[in-house]
């Protein structure tokens, strides 16, 4: 029975996760710029990552293994916004016009990124 | 200092945690490494708050399920966002003074902003914070925040 309740949290876990990466996926080509982008990288580094260890920790059992993936999911947590803080600074020494609302106030729309329409 | 002995425990617990092995040969191996890294960073004069922030261990307790639950529910946000038929984002970026004191407190409140999906710091210049928003309400009084509060109740008031 306890078996069963493990084997079926973790498999929910890693659907879930899956789920969010996918996501995440789209969210890269659907979104419009750079720094919209990157917030969804971010949700595969967090949720994805987060729920698939997770639910692989479950699958293992109390194991050494677990004790390793645990340490994965921390450091991605402490690298990944380093990561992303220094690509998003880059971008905005590099010049990079963020997307903002065409009708909104001093909106401008960076010509190649295809406006509001997504893909 | 009780900071270089904190430190000399944790890297052997990760180094037994890591290696798996407990046979004599491995705990000195174990030993020998963790006293000779350690004693190059004291040397270095690295062991401070900023390296080994054990002083925040118990606030922390506190602090990351709220931020665990704070990531867990923009997650649920901006997925919606992404998979809506019609993306409709108005990003802004907005700029704060956050209350932390300390280097390391805005260190962890600038990682958390950029952990939460839908928000990344794209700044920090002292007080100063420059956040990415994917949904300019996001980040409507983040001056304010909760996270800001919360992360200045870690740092506590010893700095």
């Amino acid at each position: 029975m306890m078996e069963q309740v493990a084997s079926v949290s973790a498999w929910a876990l890693l659907v879930v996760g899956s789920f969010f990466l996918v996501t995440g996926a789209l969210g890269m080509v659907r979104l419009p710029d750079v720094f919209t982008r990157m917030h969804a990288a971010g949700m595969t580094d967090t949720m994805g990552a987060g729920l698939v260890l997770a639910g692989l920790c479950i699958h293992s059992g109390f194991t050494p293994a677990t004790v390793r993936l645990v340490l994965i999911l921390a450091f991605l947590w402490f690298t990944c916004p380093v990561a992303t803080h220094a690509l998003a600074r880059a971008a905005l020494a590099g010049g990079v016009e963020p997307y903002s609302l065409p009708d909104a106030e001093g909106g401008s729309e960076p010509g190649s990124e295809g406006g509001d329409r997504g893909r | 200092m009780t900071r270089i002995p904190w430190l000399w425990g944790l890297l052997f617990a990760l180094w037994l945690l890591l290696s798996n092995h407990f046979e004599p040969l491995f705990i000195f191996f174990g030993v020998a490494t963790c006293t000779a890294a350690v004693h190059v960073s004291a040397r270095m004069g690295i062991v401070d708050a900023q390296s080994v922030p054990i002083h925040l261990a118990g606030r922390a307790v506190r602090y990351l399920p709220w931020l665990a639950w704070e990531i867990f529910r923009s997650n649920f946000a901006l997925a919606r966002i992404i998979l809506s038929p019609r993306i409709r984002v108005d990003p802004r970026i907005v700029r704060f003074r956050a209350s932390q004191r300390t280097e390391l407190g805005r260190f962890v409140h600038a990682n958390s902003i950029t952990l939460t999906p839908g928000t990344v710091t794209a700044g920090v210049a002292g007080d100063d914070f420059e956040v990415h928003a994917i949904v300019h309400g996001d980040a409507d009084g983040t001056e304010d925040s909760p996270m800001n509060q919360r992360v200045s109740r870690l740092e506590g008031n010893a700095a």
